[in-house]
């Protein structure tokens, strides 16, 4: 609408001359960020995802209605706050994109392999990060509460916390280095405090989420991998064990936290 | 068989104790499988490739939630000591135009930049630093450097009185764990993401009293 | 054919305010890809609302709007179970026609 459009940009040239007309920059940007809650573009992921979830797809031409995500095949709601976990059946500690794969090669007869090699936005990974929004979605209000009590999940958790404290790359960056200490900021971007518990949909709690910068759907995969990218690390491989264990380590600490995801980001 | 309570609990006792001991790991063995999952989870994309994973003393040392001993971080400061190099010739100082813009650049080293070459790389600076009064983008994880020369009484670059300020800024820029041996800051000289005439930008950006860091 | 808008409409006192998730790529024209080629415009250009079948407002975009665009506007004279209907045309021709009940 030529209003809304109007009326956005002048929020944005009002950031600009912040001192002049005595709205600080922090408010200037409060309020453009205030303007893009409502109608989050996450909503047109949300409906992909659960229209995928219920479509017939794959070469055994089945549903993703069976799919286990850790509390019983099939069941959704109450799944996202609970992952990363362990599963029996693959033995593994799994986040729920590796768990969707799991799913989209068991049930559906994908290659898994294949889809872990896809490129972001492509092929398969637009089906995944669909899925991923709309299952979050299933969770939104809910709290966190990853459980700790199979040892492989104890471990992820620890693996987890040596892997954000770990420093490297030409940089010496760690994931610490910008989100191991309170009230920090990149540029203008607040960064929340991952070590421990940073509150109410923050940090853990936001993601999946839409870009508005780039307009694209990040999951956390993804959000990891642009992490590893801008800390000049190398690339990270698609649900390894490094970027599993992030998130137990993440999810865990944000215990109690409530889920705002899929969330809108700047 | 009928056993006495008290042996039957503490044989249960010693049962559990012997489990626990077998079912969870050491520190140093997590600490261990980590590393090898932090070698399992990356590939080479581009100029990133794993041996950036490969660890130094200080990069090891600093990978804790819980700083080094006194004596590793002396050896860290020691090693960052020994390893500056000083500007050819004594130049210290650029122009403070050219460090401004180089202040200003996010780029370099990324797996999507083309090139690892210094003239590819700007310094990152205000992801984390407040640098001039103008620009309101600015990060907190490092100390506001606005007046960074005019608080160190730095009125005049060639004076004696300003050397210490002088050698002390380059060393900072040029291998930040000289100072502080687990530093938030990149080591920009020592790894070569800035050259010698780079970094003198900086150094007139932050100490040149007619930069708009000290002027304005 | 595109993907699904999402439409809500709430009455609110003697109004209904309507809004509208559009799924839309919005391309400018003015970006270039990876090989220096420019990619070629495609936006919607023309939207309507229509309460009942009755046109209640028209709009015309262009290629600053975002993409994925958020509409919102209020209807006077709506009661709930009215039917909203949004339509949006782009420059290529595709169409999309999607309809909700105000609540």
């Amino acid at each position: 609408m030529k209003t809304f459009v109007v009326g956005m940009a002048a929020v944005l040239g009002a950031t600009g001359l912040a001192q002049a007309q005595g709205k600080s920059a922090a408010e200037g940007i409060a309020e453009y960020r205030k303007m893009l809650e409502d109608g989050n573009p996450a909503d047109l992921f949300e409906a992909k995802g659960e229209a995928l979830w219920k479509t017939r797809r794959g070469p055994k031409n089945a549903t993703l209605e069976q799919c286990d995500l850790g509390k019983g095949p099939g069941v959704v709601k109450g799944a996202f706050v609970e992952l990363p976990r362990y599963f029996a059946d693959t033995k593994k500690v799994q986040d729920l994109e590796t768990r969707l794969v799991t799913c989209m090669e068991a049930l559906q007869g994908f290659d898994g392999a294949e889809i872990a090699k896809t490129p972001f936005g492509r092929g398969e990974q637009v089906a995944l990060t669909a899925l991923a929004t709309w299952i979050a979605a299933e969770s939104r209000g809910l709290r966190f509460n990853l459980p700790q009590g199979h040892a492989a999940e104890k471990k992820s958790y620890e693996i987890g916390k040596r892997v954000f404290f770990y420093r490297g790359g030409p940089y010496d960056f760690s994931c610490a280095s910008c989100h191991g200490e309170e009230g920090k900021r990149i540029r203008l971007q607040d960064l929340p405090m991952l070590t421990k518990n940073p509150g109410d949909g923050v940090g853990f709690a936001a993601w999946p989420a839409y870009r508005v910068s780039n307009g694209e759907m990040w999951s956390m995969q993804l959000r990891l991998n642009d992490c590893f990218r801008q800390q000049r690390m190398p690339y990270p491989i698609f649900g390894s064990e490094a970027t599993i264990a992030l998130g137990s380590f993440m999810g865990v600490n944000a215990k109690g936290a409530e889920s705002i995801a899929p969330a809108i980001k700047r | 068989m009928n056993l006495p309570i008290r042996t039957a609990i503490a044989i249960a006792a010693v049962v559990a104790i012997v489990a626990g001991c077998a079912t969870s790991p050491s520190s140093q063995d997590l600490d261990r499988e980590a590393q090898a999952a932090m070698k399992a989870s990356f590939r080479d994309q581009g100029i990133a490739k794993v041996d950036r994973l490969n660890q130094d003393l200080g990069q090891a040392a600093c990978s804790s939630d819980k700083p080094p001993s006194d004596a590793v971080a002396e050896r860290i400061m020691a090693e960052a000591r020994a390893s500056v190099e000083w500007p050819a010739g004594g130049q210290y100082f650029g122009d403070w135009r050219e460090g401004e813009k180089l202040a200003q650049s996010g780029r370099g080293m990324t797996w999507t930049d083309p090139s690892a070459a210094t003239s590819a790389n700007g310094g990152n600076c205000y992801n984390c630093h407040q640098i001039s009064k103008a620009e309101i983008s600015y990060g907190t994880i490092g100390p506001s450097l606005y007046n960074y020369g005019k608080l160190r009484g730095v009125s005049d670059l060639a004076a004696p009185s300003s050397q210490a300020v002088v050698e002390y800024t380059w060393m900072k820029i040029y291998n930040g764990k000289t100072v502080n041996a687990c530093s938030n800051m990149p080591r920009f000289g020592h790894v070569g993401l800035l050259d010698p005439q780079q970094m003198s930008h900086l150094m007139s950006l932050l100490l040149d009293p007619k930069s708009p860091v000290n002027s304005q | 054919m595109a993907d699904p808008m999402r439409i809500r409409a709430q009455m609110a006192g003697d109004k209904a305010t309507v809004r509208v998730l559009m799924s839309h790529e919005m391309e400018t024209g003015q970006r270039k890809d990876a090989a220096g080629k420019t990619i070629p415009a495609w936006f919607i250009q023309e939207v309507s609302a229509a309460l009942n079948g009755k046109t209640v407002m028209t709009a015309q975009w262009g290629p600053s709007v975002a993409k994925n665009p958020f509409l919102q506007f209020n209807v006077k004279g709506a009661k709930a179970g009215d039917k909203i209907a949004i339509s949006w045309l782009d420059n290529k021709g595709d169409k999309r026609t999607d309809e909700a009940v105000v609540a």
